[in-house]
């Protein structure tokens, strides 16, 4: 089938399996493997990208679902010379070794910081309202959705506090 | 040229005298920009044109034989290319090192999951559809599938030691604890599935493929196919994670390349998590006795680890369970025994740190034991049984650290706040304990090649086909080529993953860093040597540092010291006699402390810190989070990770990562690190040792030493879930 998808800000017309699943999509038939399938099941999170600028394991969804819906993958935050700051922070922390769930934990973390700011709570939070301040704690619970087989946590940890509080101090 | 050296005698440290000052430092990892931004290319993810994708078929019985597959079932499916069962396909993967084919034949099944066919398709939709689809009959046997009641068991004679008389050492101690410890299954699970895409070029294969140990690799691809060797060429310089679960050729490899060559075009073939869990290797259960007896000074008297494992008929590999117990502490009276038993489960081979990761999570929780028996602090208990020479062999060791890592981590944790006494310690419904442990990892050094050019413009080159499988490979290598050769790490690239490259020993045991670090290093000599004959001295008086040469009153740039060309240079490293001549390990401390909820049962971990000394470090943020790694997988095998098989068929119920439970980042405090400086001269020219399974080595029993300090429940079944822990509570 005939699907069009906006992709990092361009439009693809792809023709594919309707049983395509969005990962595929982008792995098989865009060239963007930056996302990574690690279970295809949405039990590691390696495959999160932004979908209007919400965080979703791409291979729990169909590509033919997302006609003209925004999506964003890690080859879409920024570029070898050109790194988001959190990108950066992910290298300077160590914040992985084999790299495989990188770009997985970049997406969500991209996303996790805006939901935090939107004032979402989550189990750890202690209470349901009002501002939420990013503690290790709640970043780590916030992150639980990607794992890590290296167990690089300490360092994602430490590359996300810290790209949120730039972000924090920025405004 | 070729510099050659066979570790016959302890080396100099030539590294204490270059200039440039990078080596150790905690630099980044050169090719992080290209993992942080999703540009590292892994093995399924490249694509050829003309791509055919293939999707395995499992067995669904544990043992028999395939009596037919009914290729008619499938091939008329949309897109489906080929179904292919070959007797060549691999019953399961290369045990590490193997260097040759493992068992080989898809028609008998030896456990359940085996893969026995490949559909082949046009698009990967139609290979898993149609693979899904495909129907198989069988002839089936009866298994056996219960390590415990298992009909075959084999007493392998290099895992048999009896020295004194344990029995009465026992009998007559003042202190002693018999204990039986078990730990269950578990999964390396690495991120990245295991993945193949084979091409063919005449006669000359191609595989990019997800491997640790790209020279053993070659070899048993090509004798799995029955090809030579020259005509194999693998390609991995990105590795998703390993962990043992890559280091033999795997049976995806090998369906990919005859599936390939049958059908003249480039064949993917990925395996689904779920294969993953089932194809690859598991770690084998553990059913550990421990007996440990002490003086009224509190020094062994008789020491005894004797364990039952198990494997699959035909193959040779057991868990060494008791490998770091043998090295670790004193006591004259010892005893080893190993019974494996032959059952239809999973392949078992090596997972992160063979031995110790399961013998230790015994040993050091025993030896807990044995220091409340005996009124001991754990720690004194430890340092008073270092042994002076290796109690069996007799031999030496070298750089040991063991009793200042011990130190400095009881002196950086607040060890002296526990109290000896369980239960003293709460916070609301949360119990709060300290537990310890020592870290203790064998140390190999393995043969190493690879080849180092430094170019008249300043840059430098380093190859081999040793991998980074997370390891940080590209890292050390570049900072060592570097400091040797007095250039910014900038100035060096490491280029690895290849078997065109000279040949390393690749990523397994801990040993690649070392051994290739060594290659590299001898490389840089050869280097040195050619340097200083251009400028006029010695290689003693040879200085470098950003690109200048000095030495014997002379001063020249690099640039006019190549005015011939490049300067090529080859190392070669051989392991000798120093490897028999010492005993050599990595060593260090683990430190937990826990919070047990007095009404469920649950722990978590609230801080660790973990301090090794393996040698010369040589890169501090790489070994950093080795160390902290490892340590998480302690924290997995203290309380999550078990692997369960039905006890019907042998098959692996929780064969995701939904069910079988790793870590995950609310699992993990901010986890403390630090490193003693060690030389280890025996170890290698480099004088650094493994470091990659250090970490795990103990961790778990830190945790679970934790959890008895923390509520009195001592749990000897790993992992330490919360029924277990509940059970030993008091009644609310």
């Amino acid at each position: 089938m005939e699907i069009t998808l906006d992709i990092n800000g361009d439009r693809q017309v792809l023709d594919l399996d309707p049983r395509t699943s969005l990962l595929d999509a982008l792995r098989h038939h865009l060239g963007l493997t930056g996302s990574k399938k690690g279970c295809d099941h949405g039990q590691c999170g390696a495959c999160t990208i932004l979908v209007n600028g919400r965080r979703i394991n791409s291979c729990l969804t169909l590509a033919a679902m997302h006609e003209d819906d925004e999506i964003t993958t890690i080859e879409g935050i920024g570029r070898p010379g050109h790194l988001a700051p959190l990108q950066e922070g992910f290298v300077r922390h160590d914040g992985f070794q084999c790299g495989y769930c990188t770009p997985g934990q970049i997406m969500s973390a991209t996303a996790m910081i805006e939901e935090a700011r939107e004032g979402w709570p989550s189990y750890v939070s202690p209470s349901l309202e009002g501002d939420i301040e990013l503690s290790d704690e709640e970043i780590a619970e916030r992150m639980s959705g990607n794992l890590c087989r290296c167990a690089a946590y300490t360092g994602i940890v430490q590359a996300i506090r810290e790209a949120a509080e730039t972000r924090e101090a920025a405004e | 040229m070729t510099t050659y050296l066979k570790m016959d005698a302890p080396q100099p440290r030539h590294l204490d005298e270059t200039a440039q000052g990078v080596l150790g430092a905690p630099q980044d990892r050169p090719e992080g920009p290209l993992k942080v931004s999703g540009r590292a290319v892994y093995a399924a993810e490249h694509e050829l044109d003309n791509m055919a994708d293939g999707f395995l078929v499992r067995a669904t019985i544990s043992k028999g034989r395939v009596v037919r597959i009914d290729e008619a079932s499938v091939k008329a499916m949309p897109g489906v290319l080929a179904v292919i069962s070959d007797e060549r396909f691999l019953r399961n993967p290369a045990q590490g090192g193997a260097g040759a084919a493992p068992v080989q034949g898809a028609a008998e099944v030896a456990y359940f999951g085996q893969p026995i066919a490949v559909v082949v398709a046009e698009t990967f939709e139609q290979a898993r559809h149609a693979a899904r689809s495909l129907k198989v009959e069988y002839a089936v046997e009866e298994a056996d599938v219960d390590p415990e009641t298992a009909s075959k068991v084999d007493t392998p004679d290099r895992r048999q030691l009896d020295q004194g008389d344990i029995a009465a050492a026992m009998g007559d101690a003042p202190h002693a604890v018999d204990v039986t410890y078990t730990t269950p299954v578990q999964s390396s699970a690495p991120m990245e599935p295991h993945a193949s895409i084979a091409e063919w070029d005449g006669d000359r294969l191609i595989l990019r493929g997800s491997y640790q140990m790209l020279k053993f690799n070659r070899a048993e691809l090509a004798d799995s196919l029955g090809i030579s060797a020259q005509n194999v060429r693998i390609l991995s310089p990105y590795v998703g994670g390993g962990f043992g679960s890559k280091l033999g050729i795997a049976p995806e490899a090998v369906a990919a390349s005859i599936a390939a060559q049958e059908l003249g075009r480039p064949v993917r073939v990925v395996m689904a998590r779920q294969q993953v869990f089932e194809g690859t290797m598991r770690r084998s259960e553990t059913r550990q006795r421990i007996r440990l007896a002490a003086d009224t000074e509190g020094r062994l008297t008789a020491l005894g680890q004797e364990d039952r494992v198990s494997n699959l008929v035909g193959e040779s590999f057991s868990e060494p369970t008791a490998q770091a117990t043998h090295f670790l502490y004193g006591g004259e009276n010892r005893r080893f025994k190993q019974e494996v038993a032959r059952v239809n489960r999973t392949c078992a081979g090596s997972v992160r740190a063979p031995g110790e990761a399961v013998g230790m999570l015994a040993l050091e929780c025993a030896m807990d034991e044995l220091a409340e028996a005996a009124g001991l602090d754990p720690i004194e208990l430890r340092k008073r049984n270092i042994p002076d020479l290796h109690p069996e062999s007799g031999i030496q060791y070298s750089a040991r650290s063991l009793a200042a890592c011990l130190d400095e981590g009881a002196r950086r944790f607040g060890w002296s706040e526990r109290s000896p006494e369980p239960g003293q310690r709460r916070e609301g419904e949360w119990l709060i304990g300290l537990g310890m442990a020592t870290a203790a990892r064998a140390n190999v050094l393995s043969e190493a090649q690879a080849r180092v050019t430094l170019h008249p413009d300043g840059t430098a080159l380093v190859e081999t086909d040793m991998t980074d499988i997370g390891t940080g490979t590209y890292a050390v290598l570049r900072q060592l080529v570097a400091e040797m050769l007095g250039l910014p790490s900038e100035k060096v690239e490491a280029r690895l993953g290849d078997t065109d490259l000279p040949p390393g020993p690749g990523s397994g045991g801990s040993w690649g860093a070392s051994s290739s670090g060594s290659a590299a290093f001898l490389a840089c000599r050869g280097i040195r040597q050619m340097l200083a004959t251009k400028l006029g001295c010695t290689a003693d008086e040879l200085r470098l540092q950003d690109g200048t040469a000095t030495g014997g009153n002379l001063r020249a740039p690099l640039a006019d010291l190549l005015t011939d060309g490049p300067m090529v240079e080859e190392g070669h490293l051989v392991p000798g006699t120093t490897a028999k001549e010492f005993s050599q390990a990595s060593y260090g401390a683990h430190f937990a402390e826990v919070a047990v909820n007095a009404t469920t049962g649950e722990t978590r971990v609230r801080r660790m810190l973990g301090v090794f000394a393996a040698g010369r470090i040589l890169n501090e943020k790489t070994a950093r989070s080795q160390c902290q790694g490892g340590m998480v997988w302690g924290i997995g095998a203290a309380l999550t990770e078990e692997i369960a098989h039905d006890p019907r068929d042998g098959h692996i119920v929780n064969r995701d990562l939904a069910e079988y439970h790793v870590p995950v980042n609310l699992d993990v405090p901010q986890i403390e690190v630090a490193f003693l400086d060690e030389r280890d001269d025996a170890a290698c020219p480099i004088q650094s040792k493994g470091i990659g399974e250090l970490g795990i080595s103990g961790a778990g029993a830190a945790v679970v030493n934790a959890i008895y300090n923390a509520c009195g429940v001592r749990v000897r079944e790993y992992p330490a879930t919360l029924d277990k822990v509940l059970a030993g509570l008091p009644a609310l």
